[in-house]
């Protein structure tokens, strides 16, 4: 017994020898996971990175194994939703996991940035990793948007037309952009084809490209503190740092326990509410896609909710340019603009706790008004809702624009050196 | 820390599911919506509503991603007594439940082919069509005689007034705040609890087809959770453990 | 734990005392285990999915043939009739019955002792119930190709001596009229006879029995 697993254990080192003669092997894996250190008081909000790993391969299955039974054709598809959804053994159980996924991932994600926001993770020297993540970002909303059309349902078709249409409002070639973008005069299933070959090809491909590199950017820089120590400054001899737990087996506990709790609350809304009142599945998609019936009330599903009122905020021409345009400008200013945080804080301190009252406070009023245009755009315009969308607007912005002036001019306090 | 995740995810989704308006549930019509609440444990039920959709509703309305057999062996029906007693057009079992009627006529009798109601209840709601189904009036201005208060000027005529009788609509034409309809006595097969209860019945029948694997997701579910929530003792134990060497 | 390092983590136990090494031990393999459980029944839903949907059963099901215009010598298929795959329906004439009743030293399985390839009722020298009608699914036992019928007796390039029956093109393979299979050809078995019932003496129905329906 003693001597099998001695033997075992030669051969063990030899293989992983041989191996590290050709691979990076036992190089790789220390760099990122046994010798990898996160601070160690990393809290609830550091647990959203991985989440979002873990979503993006739930994903990344499911959606292959829809596409096994997926008919991408104006004549074929929603039957094809309806015969996954019936006929397909566990086909429904599929779908909704990737439904469900679909605003998980969105859910976990903007905590995930929001957390960037309080310990100012854009800063300096992780400009880079937030960019990445902004493009994971941008890359997302696309990937939802073209997999929104492929169950065909009239909430699909009239959603995507209303974004295409977007498009024309550029001026001078917006039209004839609009048109190339459907391939068709108006949308059709030719659109269909090609954002179904987006949304399971190309767009997988690149999101899966931006976070492997978002993991050797994070992975070089290291994770931010929650109080803003940089747990790389002091290290004992063995050149540990003194305030950081290795990835395993500290990392490693709480992400699978908070992956379980993910999965509980998961599961609860894939098995007793796939529908979550309309907003996960919206009512009208449960009806074909039809081009001369627009449902009664049309509204993004809620992630993109914000941007849609921000859209629908500008409601006045300005230089002589319609407000389509500006409405398009501001929408797409509002999902840009967190990409240049890093050269908008000038703070001396990254976390929000060390930062003073003008920071919290405009860091409270943004989540406000975010969570507001949020409803503001799934609700019916009226007079009322569009001055508040466009208060909220400024508002949204103003966190942004401001910043420059409002971290110089607080008083803030100092990042301690070691965690307490 | 655990349990500040579990709050705020928590949190998250009971604004998500709770007071925010649905986006399209309401009746626009301002008619006063009776409560509905379907119960797909209720086979009779069930089997019922199945049966006057073939008499009344299949003629026209197809369930064309619902399948015979599938709805026969869910609601415990013998595959010979569902080939006697429901299928009438001499199609196969597994066949879905498409109807015969030709598209070409459907466009002459009611201006457009009746639509397919196998999700009639996701796209509307139970309620929704409970009510509907109700509030058929007589209406001579309208092209089949009835006018409906949920669904105002629809294309389609009253399937079953010969189990309702005559309903009119007892205000006046001005009034306001008025909803009251009232039926005929004598003129319908059926007393109003029985048509109540018939019109339950099917639309109990059309939540069912809407989603089948309803009762088997929300079973296979109470599983799923609990199996989560032991494995969650485990990684929640084995997270303190390792833990203890930090704190 | 507050300001100096801790050791090597305590995963694998260097460093903790005893009971905890134990304690951690127990927990990462009780984790282990039920997470693997898990993950095992979180693939169910994946495997399951790619069994014949309720659209191919219902496709496969059974079919009903009328065979009164069906003539000694002729063949009524290949026709998709169980679970959509081709079926052959034979009709063969007393000298053909007499010929199969005959012993055959040539065939592999002259008795049908595979008792995978056909079912009870059919395991007799013409492989039917009904001697003059032979149902066969159209698969050779190779490699699935759809055989040929060549129902008359008389030199084939592919034997000089032929007695009529199926021919394989894809890789030679050569049957007599009850579907037997001749030795020293790639094919295995018999050809396989699908589960059918008579509803009359001309109504045939492919796909179920009297023990199935």
């Amino acid at each position: 017994m003693q001597q099998s697993q001695g033997r075992f254990a030669t051969n063990l080192r030899s293989f992983v020898g041989w191996l590290d003669d050709r691979f990076p092997a036992t190089e790789t894996w220390e760099y990122h996971l046994s010798k990898y250190y996160a601070p160690r008081n990393h809290n609830f909000w550091y647990l959203m990175g991985w989440l979002a790993t873990f979503i993006l391969v739930l994903q990344l299955v499911t959606g292959i194994w829809l596409t096994m039974s997926y008919v991408p054709s104006g004549e074929g598809a929603f039957a094809s939703v309806e015969y996954i959804m019936r006929d397909v053994e566990f086909g429904w159980l599929l779908r909704y996991l990737h439904s469900t996924g679909a605003s998980a991932f969105f859910v976990i994600v903007y905590l995930h940035m929001f957390r960037g926001l309080m310990y100012g993770s854009y800063r300096k020297p992780r400009e880079l990793l937030w960019l990445i993540g902004m493009a994971i970002y941008l890359a997302l909303m696309a990937e939802g948007f073209f997999g929104y059309l492929l169950p065909w349902g009239n909430m699909s078709y009239w959603g995507a037309q209303v974004i295409v249409s977007l498009v024309g409002a550029i001026p001078f070639v917006g039209p004839d952009l609009m048109e190339w973008l459907r391939g068709d005069y108006l949308m059709s299933d030719i659109t269909l084809n090609r954002f179904f070959a987006l949304h399971v090809v190309a767009l997988p491909l690149i999101l899966v490209g931006l976070v492997f590199v978002h993991f050797i950017a994070l992975h070089h820089v290291g994770s931010t503190a929650p109080d803003g120590v940089d747990i790389k400054k002091f290290k004992d001899a063995a050149g540990k740092p003194l305030d950081g737990v290795p990835f395993w087996p500290y990392t490693v506990t709480h992400d699978v326990h908070a992956t379980v709790v993910f999965l509980f609350l998961f599961c609860a809304v894939v098995f007793f509410a796939p529908e979550m009142g309309g907003y996960f599945l919206e009512k009208p998609n449960f009806e074909m896609a039809d081009p001369l019936k627009t449902p009664e009330h049309i509204a993004p599903v809620w992630y993109y909710t914000p941007f849609y009122a921000m859209l629908r905020a500008a409601t006045f021409p300005l230089f002589g340019v319609p407000a389509k345009f500006w409405g398009l400008v501001v929408m797409v200013g509002a999902i840009v603009i967190p990409a240049f945080l890093p050269w908008l804080d000038k703070s001396p301190v990254a976390p929000m706790r060390f930062k003073g009252a003008i920071s919290k406070a405009m860091l409270a009023i943004f989540v406000v008004s975010f969570f507001i245009l949020g409803y503001l755009g799934m609700v019916p315009p009226s007079p009322l809702a569009t001055v508040l969308a466009q208060i909220c607007t400024v508002l949204y912005f103003a966190y942004f624009v401001l910043m420059p002036w409002y971290t110089r001019a607080e008083k803030t306090r100092p990042v301690p050196e070691r965690v307490a | 820390m655990a349990h500040r995740l579990v709050l705020v995810l928590a949190a998250l989704f009971a604004t998500a599911t709770g007071n925010l308006p649905n986006p399209a549930a309401a009746a626009a019509s301002g008619w006063p919506m009776e409560a509905m609440e379907p119960d797909l444990r209720d086979l009779p039920s069930l089997q019922r509503g199945l049966r006057l959709y073939t008499n009344y509703c299949l003629g026209c309305h197809s369930l064309r991603f619902q399948r015979y057999e599938r709805t026969a062996d869910d609601l415990g029906i013998p595959h010979d007594v569902a080939l006697e007693t429901v299928i009438f057009t001499g199609q196969k079992i597994g066949e879905p439940m498409t109807t015969s009627m030709d598209t070409d006529q459907a466009r002459d009798w009611f201006g457009g082919p009746a639509p397919d109601l196998t999700m009639v209840t996701r796209v509307r709601s139970p309620e929704w069509l409970y009510n509907y189904l109700k509030a058929f009036y007589v209406d001579e201005s309208r092209p089949f005689g009835v006018n409906n208060k949920v669904f105002e000027n629809v294309g389609m005529p009253h399937v079953m007034l010969d189990l309702q009788g005559v309903q009119r609509d007892m205000c006046a034409p001005e009034a306001e705040d008025c909803f009251e309809l009232a039926v005929d006595a004598g003129t319908g097969l059926y007393s109003s609890g029985e048509y109540d209860r018939a019109v339950f019945d099917l639309v109990n029948f059309l939540h069912y087809v809407g989603e089948p694997m309803r009762l088997e997701r929300q079973r296979l579910g109470v599983y799923v959770l609990l199996f989560l929530a032991f494995l969650g003792v485990f990684t929640w134990l084995l997270n303190r453990e390792f833990w203890k060497d930090v704190h | 734990m507050s300001t100096d390092t801790f050791d090597e983590p305590a995963a694998g136990g260097q460093g903790a005392p005893e009971a905890n090494r134990k304690r951690r031990n127990f927990l990462v393999g009780a984790t282990a285990t039920i997470g693997g459980v898990g993950a095992i029944g979180a693939a169910v839903p994946f495997v399951r999915s790619w069994l014949p949907s309720a659209r191919a059963r219902a496709a496969g099901a059974p079919v009903t043939l009328d065979i009164s215009k069906l003539r000694p010598g002729e063949i009524l298929g290949p026709i998709p009739a169980w679970r959509g795959k081709p079926v052959f329906v034979v009709k063969r004439d007393e000298a053909a019955v007499e010929r199969l009743k005959a012993e055959n030293d040539s065939l592999a399985d002259e008795n049908s002792e595979n008792l995978e390839m056909q079912p009870d009722y059919a395991r007799n020298p013409w492989r039917s119930k009904r001697p003059d009608i032979g149902v066969y699914l159209g698969l050779c036992t190779h490699l699935g190709c759809s055989p040929k019928y060549h129902g008359v007796i008389r030199p084939e390039p592919f034997d000089p001596n032929w007695q009529g029956g199926f021919f394989c093109p894809c890789h030679g393979s050569r049957f007599d009229l009850a579907g037997r299979v001749v030795k020293a050809v790639p094919a295995p078995d018999n050809l396989e006879v699908p589960p059918y019932r008579f509803v009359s003496d001309t109504v045939i129905v492919i796909g179920e029995d009297e023990e199935t329906a």
